[in-house]
């Protein structure tokens, strides 16, 4: 079952500027799934679309099935939506807020009540419940909207840059939460602009460009396409130059961290052999985390991979 | 027309109940200052001068404007709840919470609507209560009163509704109320019977819409207008029909709302 599918989407604003062109995008149901892209790449336009904010120019676009012009009624119970920007009545408690929202999707007050206490309570806001939400900080304030999204239990979640702005605490935090809810069999679509945070959570992953998709696969199989692989190496003792070895680049981080970039079809051991010749010893090393973000600069500027 | 009714009128009584309790939230600002006004005019108009203008049509002065006055009230109230609400809903981005739900155009606009038409009643109550201390209530036919007092509370909100729907800024709330509703009213006869003015602007005054509310009210009241009921009763459903009309159809296109 799809739980999104878009077919030739295109907006033209009235200022005449293509934010989309001809977009065709497909998500499975329960999947993990990363939209990124530039700024301006035309990403919280899909959103907008899909969730009735933006009117499209031309296309369609079916929520589990539903188109959102035919059955846009239907279409919308499948959605919850994060958006990018804080978009709740700053003057309303909390509490209101969540049960407010499941209200505007026809769900009677005593079930909005305990699901807002069961949401609330897993996103660490029931204590604030009773507090106008101007009095909340910028993590709560997202983690709030979260909740919001959640409230009518929606098959779909779309979340767009969930944890900009967000420290690295909260931003962990709101992985393992997104993480379970998907495992639970919640679709979730993020877009984000952290790579790692894609290459973390996300199972398949489409890449806009100037309102064109110019990947839609697997983070597994994207990455594959990296013809070199970076591997970052703690030294035992600190180093003046980087050494030269054939078929490697080496950059020197500080003198106790080596970055070495080399073929993948290059055996590791070989890599050590050299490293050894040249008197280094190795205490630790791990894979470049952001493999991903080479990959997205390198597609979003058309090099070849 | 797919959600079941149970589910929008769940919708419905969510958006009314939320914009009640914002004008009871904030009622220094939104119930108080016309009653504090009307109190004024009472005391200026109608019982220091009053007695000085004599008898209009028949009745003590102050007797024959508490009707405009009380209708002066409805309007300005139910256009300015609509009007603020909804242009800050839009102005916060909170109405998105609305556009995403699965709520039809039509159950936001009638949300909006009856918390403007709440508002206007609830003042326009107020407004008969303190007119108590002044004048006896009179009320000629109670049917009409209300008939009256509802349409026109539901076609000033609808009016705030299409106002705040191209408002872009504040300011553009505040022009239609200043330059558009007040000089309507005033010159809709609530402190006079049109046969005092000259022919020409009687003429014009029949094509000032509050001009048929006020006087539809007036006879309510105290049995007595300076037009028919039934004309004025067709010309504000009329114009109740085509405001909602504008309405849904803006909504359905998402202008001021959506990109």
């Amino acid at each position: 079952m799809k739980a999104l599918k878009i077919q030739n989407l295109q907006k033209t604003y009235a200022s005449g500027f293509v934010a989309l062109k001809n977009v065709q995008l497909e998500v499975e149901e329960g999947d993990f799934f990363a939209l990124l892209g530039p700024n301006g790449a035309g990403k919280t336009t899909i959103i907008g679309i899909i969730t009735s904010l933006v009117n499209k120019t031309a296309g369609d676009v079916s929520v589990y099935g539903h188109s959102i012009d035919l059955e846009s009624e239907i279409a919308k119970t499948y959605i919850g939506v994060v958006p990018q920007e804080f978009n709740f009545s700053v003057f309303e408690k909390v509490i209101d807020i969540v049960v407010n929202q499941a209200g505007f999707y026809g769900i009677p007050q005593p079930i909005a009540l305990e699901r807002a206490e069961h949401y609330l309570s897993q996103l660490g806001l029931w204590d604030k419940r009773y507090q106008s939400a101007r009095m909340l900080s910028g993590g709560m304030k997202r983690r709030l909207m979260i909740a919001r999204a959640l409230v009518h239990e929606p098959k779909m979640l779309i979340l767009d840059e969930p944890t900009a702005g967000v420290d690295i605490e909260l931003r962990r935090s709101m992985w393992a939460f997104l993480r379970e809810i998907n495992q639970q069999g919640k679709t979730i679509i993020l877009t984000t602009h952290y790579l790692e945070e894609a290459e973390y959570l996300c199972r398949k992953v489409a890449i806009i460009d100037k309102g064109t998709i110019i990947e839609n696969t697997t983070i597994k199989e994207l990455l594959s396409r990296l013809q070199t692989e970076t591997f970052i190496f703690d030294l035992k003792r600190p180093l003046a130059e980087p050494p030269v070895i054939q078929g490697c680049e080496i950059t020197s981080i500080d003198e106790m961290t080596l970055e070495i970039i080399f073929e993948k079809s290059r055996d590791l051991n070989t890599v050590f052999q050299d490293l050894s010749k040249h008197h280094i010893e190795v205490l630790s090393m791990r894979n470049k985390t952001n493999r991903l973000e080479e990959l997205f600069v390198r597609l979003t500027h058309h090099e070849s991979l | 027309m797919t959600m079941r009714l149970k589910e929008n009128w769940i919708g419905l009584e969510t958006i009314v109940r939320k914009e009640i309790s914002r004008f009871f939230r904030i009622w220094t600002q939104t119930l108080l200052p016309p009653v504090i006004s009307m109190t004024l005019y009472f005391i200026i108009f109608g019982h220091l001068m009053g007695g000085r203008i004599g008898d209009l049509k028949g009745f003590r002065y102050i007797d024959y404007i508490v009707p405009g006055l009380i209708m002066m009230s409805i309007i300005t109230s139910s256009y300015g709840n609509v009007v603020a609400s909804f242009f800050g809903a839009k102005f916060q981005r909170n109405i998105e919470e609305m556009l995403v739900s699965p709520m039809p155009n039509y159950i936001i606009l009638w949300g909006f609507v009856l918390g403007g038409v709440a508002r206007g009643v609830t003042v326009g109550v107020l407004v008969t209560v303190v007119s108590l201390f002044f004048t006896k209530l009179q009320l000629h036919h109670v049917g009409v009163v209300m008939i009256v007092g509802l349409l026109t509370a539901l076609l000033f909100s609808l009016a705030g509704f299409i106002n705040a729907i191209f408002a872009k800024k504040f300011d553009d709330i505040n022009i239609v109320p200043t330059f558009v509703l007040t000089p309507l009213t005033y010159l809709g006869g609530v402190f006079y019977s049109i046969d005092l003015l000259p022919n020409i602007w009687q003429n014009i005054t029949y094509i000032n819409p509050v001009f048929y509310m006020i006087n539809a009210f007036r006879f309510g009241m105290l049995g007595r207008s300076d037009i028919g009921t039934h004309i004025a009763l067709w010309v504000i459903f009329g114009c109740v029909i085509t405001l909602y009309g504008i309405s849904l159809w803006l909504l359905k296109k998402g202008v001021g709302i959506k990109s």
